[in-house]
């Protein structure tokens, strides 16, 4: 990478463009839990965006409504021009189990009418890009979680998404892989210039990956606390020893406790 | 007494030839039991049974022998192949039917609830009657081929299609939402997800259809053939017993459960052909 002029640096400090905004968007689920209550959510195109809270904060519930797959029952989400294509990674790997590695792959290409011919190098791109070029033929259940974990990725970034949502994704995994697949992601989306929005439950993955972090509180759902990573995207394992780190890290934490003791008041 | 007892297992545990030998000792009685094991007690079984027959002179109109029914195979195969063909005709239709009707009602089902709720009810009845008890009322609303088929249809049908909507049912849930992320038409959905999902199970459905099938044919050939109609095996047996054949009768029921073996073995390998790459059932352990 050529070193940063001047003009760059203005660049990242000029504000992104915005690619969706949820205005006070509130769920209620048929059994009237209030997942989340007037959620004011801006995504920047670009940005690594980390939500977390406690479980029943409404996280997962935002997240899948920047996808469609669920409707606010108030409130708007408004794409700048028109919603992008996404891509989706679940907590589990959500693999069909009776695919290749490539077909799974293919699976949204194939849904964009894009045969396998054509798809081919597309495919074995986007398995190259989580290192799995040589287990294109492999089904999930012979490759580990990690691995599976990372056909999910591929599968998501395939049609090189603009947007790429990710709900827990590596919640079940060890720390190892964990960290591993981090810093893989980190790459990618600074590679591909994919914006995402990640939910986890983790304060240091969240510190780690990301440019902007919310903090959201349960019951009702809720964003309680906004804060920014100052430090460049580029990061490596020593970003974990710096002091930008470790202050970052405290200050989620802090507002995360207050999120959630204010959560045991009521 | 600890102290003393203590160093000889210690000495055991150092020699290497010891998990090897297990392993070899393991592999073998494996195979055997599965295979061996089972065919060798069967023919002891046929020997102790001609024995018997021989040794107490019991005449083949009250209990013939293993060699003479063979015999009587052999001798009688023109009937007994016809009647076969007739029974197997039968069976290989009604499965056909059961396999288009119980898809179809399936995705139905898997459509909406409320279709499942409407006409679920109506399977369950068809499956608890008897078949037997419906066959003298099919065979004087049918002809004697078309009422068979309809029984054998019955039998085969509810088990093929409870299990094929519990696969359509069972599928990933998240799978179905990435579809939706990607605006999948809905046919696209059943095509590439619900019908893969759903296929460990119906295979499950049809090797308990595919016997069914052959039992509700029989079952039915045995009501037609007391009517005087028909002309599978049910009815051969059904015949020789009024002609007191009994070895002829032996001969086709030895007929009939070689014809059921090799259906439950047919699409227990079809099961293994389609589903060993993927599903646990078709798998041994550890794999």
């Amino acid at each position: 990478m050529p070193p940063m002029t001047d003009a760059a640096v203005e660049v990242r400090h000029r504000p992104a463009p915005v690619l969706v905004s949820l205005r006070g968007v509130s769920k209620t689920f048929p059994n009237g839990t209030v997942a989340l209550s007037r959620l004011d959510l801006t995504v920047q195109a670009g940005e690594f965006l980390s939500l977390i809270g406690p479980s029943g904060c409404g996280k997962s519930t935002a997240l899948r409504m920047l996808a469609g797959l669920t409707e606010p029952s108030t409130g708007a989400i408004s794409w700048t021009g028109t919603r992008p294509e996404i891509g989706f990674v679940f907590q589990e790997p959500t693999l069909m189990p009776w695919a290749s590695v490539f077909n799974n792959v293919w699976l949204p290409l194939r849904l964009r009418g894009i045969g396998k011919a054509e798809a081919r190098p597309r495919i074995e791109d986007a398995l190259a890009m989580v290192g799995l070029e040589s287990f294109a033929a492999s089904y999930p259940r012979e490759l580990s979680g990690g691995m599976k974990m990372r056909v999910s990725i591929a599968r998501a970034l395939v049609l090189r998404p603009p947007l790429l949502l990710m709900d827990e994704p590596f919640a079940a995994l060890d720390e190892i892989t964990r960290s591993r697949l981090n810093d893989d992601l980190m790459r990618l989306a600074a590679e591909l210039g994919t914006t995402v929005v990640f939910v986890t439950h983790s304060v240091y993955e969240s510190v780690y990956l990301s440019s902007r972090i919310v903090v959201m509180a349960a019951r009702p759902g809720r964003a309680v606390a906004e804060l920014a990573v100052e430090a460049p995207r580029e990061r490596d394992e020593d970003f974990r020893t710096t002091p930008v780190y470790a202050e970052t890290c405290r200050r989620a934490s802090r507002a995360l406790h207050a999120a959630m003791s204010g959560q045991d008041a009521l | 007494m600890t102290v003393l007892s203590a160093p000889e297992p210690l000495v055991e545990a150092e020699i290497p030839a010891e998990p090897l030998g297990f392993r070899t000792r393991r592999l073998l009685p494996h195979r055997a039991s599965e295979v061996l094991l089972p065919a060798a007690v069967f023919l002891l079984a046929l020997l102790g049974w001609e024995a018997i027959v021989r040794l107490r002179g019991i005449p083949p109109y009250i209990l013939p022998a293993p060699s003479l029914i063979v015999a009587t195979l052999v001798k009688d195969w023109g009937v007994l192949s016809a009647a076969l063909l007739v029974t197997l005709g039968t069976t290989v239709e009604a499965l056909g039917l059961a396999i288009a009707g119980s898809l179809v009602l399936a995705m139905l089902f898997a459509q909406s609830k409320w279709i499942e709720r409407a006409f679920f009810p109506f399977a369950v009845v068809l499956q608890v009657t008897p078949v037997v008890a419906i066959a003298p009322l099919l065979l004087i609303y049918l002809d004697g081929h078309t009422a068979v088929l309809v029984c054998a249809f019955l039998v085969a049908f509810f088990p093929i299609l409870s299990n094929t909507a519990l696969g359509l049912a069972s599928t990933d849930h998240n799978l179905v939402e990435l579809m939706e992320l990607y605006r999948a038409p809905r046919w696209r959905q059943i095509l590439l997800l619900r019908l893969p999902a759903a296929m460990p199970y119906f295979l499950g459905g049809l090797r308990i259809g595919g016997g069914l099938a052959l039992i509700g044919a029989i079952v039915a050939e045995i009501a037609a053939g007391s009517a005087g109609q028909g002309s599978g095996l049910a009815f051969r047996i059904v015949e020789s017993g009024f002609r007191l054949n009994i070895p002829r009768m032996f001969a086709a029921l030895t007929l009939i459960s070689f014809t059921g073996i090799v259906i439950y073995l047919a699409f227990g390998a079809l099961g293994h052909l389609v589903l060993h790459r993927w599903h646990d059932s078709a798998r041994s352990r550890g794999q």
